[in-house]
């Protein structure tokens, strides 16, 4: 089981474990406030943004170039932000701490 | 060329120059082709605004023939935020699941009744009953309302004979007016009655503000809806292999219905009024003319999608602009997801194959673009899987 903990814009911290699928499915399965993923996963809706722990970056990895060019019109995206249905569950994840994006 | 196919007509300008004209009675239009343009343009609320005119950044134009505001839809930022907050968790009540089993029971018993018939003309027997009957969920309001809906028939604002018929918006105001005064008399759980006891800023909605969202709901999720379902019936018909996929992997629905709504783009373009001289793809746009964000030449821009002119029904990344973009994307979005996604569940686990027995095409004249964006008459037949 992977562990991954989602803190929402009210600081409500959730801790979650999966084992495969993203991470926007796995928020979304658990009413993750701020996490909807309306379009399911294919990088078309925002809705799913996150903040990465700046040290969990090396884990996530950064952003792809169709997530920055998604998150370059949004006002509050910075160098950690990711859309987290583009991020897989895989034990190279584990522990990550993501914060949801306003 | 399959029958189901919609040809790209904007791709020769989008390469060329990124820019397309239409003359809109007398209210030109340049129209940004491009998938980066329209985005960017989209968000930039400030220089390319929607509180114009009611009936203005919509193309064609409605000005002549309508005076209400659609809320939140003609209005900016800021204010467009605080009515886009009211309606926004009523138009997410598709994700609950009482909302998702009423839904799937309405499909269920229309695609069983469908199954019966030997022939079925699609558009006004399938789809614009199937929508006419979601919608009275996304209103909550008793499912007998749809038949007055269906006996609108296919268009609420445009006729056979031309673009825009003031009779036919006509129909639908004087309804929602008295929908409107009903609500008021007996308050219900309905949209209009949460709408007439929401507020902004301390103040209660108006009435004509009420009309503003009702006339939102019911035109922006008629003929856009009804021709989502159409292409998808007439695509289904030429792949069965796709619903054979459906089958095995329900996973990929999701991503199937995303690239039905990118491939079809039920909308093809919305306005824009620029507020100040600029720019946009080194193209001069001046002050109070009108831009369009044509989705659907964005949607096959091949800077962003690999084989733009096919549909890959797994599509993976799939960043289209089929429900809009940014602060006035679709409002209805959630409401046609769900439709799609139980449709072609619907469709996999009851139809083995269908077979189009004639159709004629709708086509879009746009004077430089001639878009296919559906049919005006499909005749099918859904046969049964056996199991």
């Amino acid at each position: 089981m992977v562990k991954i903990t989602f803190i929402t814009s009210d600081e409500e911290k959730i801790v979650l474990e999966g084992t495969t699928g993203s991470v926007m499915e796995l928020a979304v399965e658990h009413n993750v406030k701020g996490i909807d993923g309306n379009c399911g996963g294919v990088c078309s809706c925002a809705t799913c943004h996150v903040h990465v722990r700046p040290e969990d970056m090396l884990k996530t990895g950064a952003a792809s170039e169709i997530e920055t060019d998604m998150l370059e019109l949004d006002d509050n995206a910075d160098e950690y932000s990711r859309l987290c249905c583009q991020i897989e569950i895989s034990d190279s994840i584990d522990g990550v701490v993501l914060k949801v994006a306003k | 060329m399959q029958n189901s196919e919609l040809p790209d007509p904007f791709e020769k300008a989008r390469e060329a120059s990124g820019i397309g004209y239409l003359n809109d009675q007398n209210d030109p239009v340049k129209m940004l082709l491009r998938h980066k343009d329209v985005r960017k343009t989209a968000h930039d609320y400030k220089t390319f605004q929607s509180a114009a005119i009611p009936g203005r950044i919509v193309i064609p134009s409605e000005v002549n023939i309508r005076k209400t505001r659609q809320i939140p839809f003609e209005l900016d930022p800021p204010i467009h935020g605080l009515y886009r907050a009211l309606v926004e968790p009523w138009f997410k009540r598709p994700l609950q699941e009482d909302y998702t089993a009423e839904l799937n029971q309405q499909i269920t018993s229309l695609v069983d009744a469908t199954l019966e018939k030997d022939s079925v003309e699609i558009i006004n027997d399938f789809a614009l009953v199937l929508q006419s009957r979601a919608l009275t969920l996304l209103l909550n309001i008793p499912f007998e309302e749809a038949e007055t809906w269906i006996s609108w028939g296919t268009h609420v604002f445009r006729s056979e004979d031309s673009d825009l018929d003031a009779d036919k918006a006509n129909i639908l105001y004087d309804y929602i007016d008295v929908q409107i005064e009903k609500a008021i008399r007996t308050p219900g759980e309905d949209l209009y009655s949460m709408l007439l006891a929401s507020e902004v800023h301390g103040k209660k909605l108006t009435k004509e503000e009420v009309k503003g969202v009702m006339v939102l709901t019911f035109a922006g999720g008629r003929d856009t809806v009804i021709n989502a379902i159409t292409n998808a019936i007439a695509y289904l018909a030429e792949h069965q292999d796709s619903l054979e996929r459906f089958r095995k992997e329900p996973e990929i629905i999701g991503k199937a219905v995303e690239e039905m709504i990118r491939y079809f783009s039920p909308l093809t373009q919305m306005g824009r009024i620029v507020t100040e001289d600029t720019q946009v793809c080194e193209h001069a746009m001046k002050a109070d003319s009108r831009v369009s964000l044509c989705w659907a030449s964005a949607n096959r821009d091949s800077a962003v999608f690999e084989n733009p002119n096919e549909i890959i029904i797994d599509r993976k990344v799939n960043p289209h602009v089929g429900f809009g973009f940014s602060h006035h994307n679709c409002l209805g979005a959630t409401h046609a997801r769900q439709i799609m996604r139980i449709l072609l569940s619907t469709l996999a686990e009851k139809v083995a194959s269908i077979e189009v027995f004639d159709f004629k095409e709708n086509i879009e004249d746009l004077q430089d673009f001639q878009r296919k964006v559906g049919y005006d008459f499909l005749y099918a037949k859904l046969n049964p899987l056996t199991k």
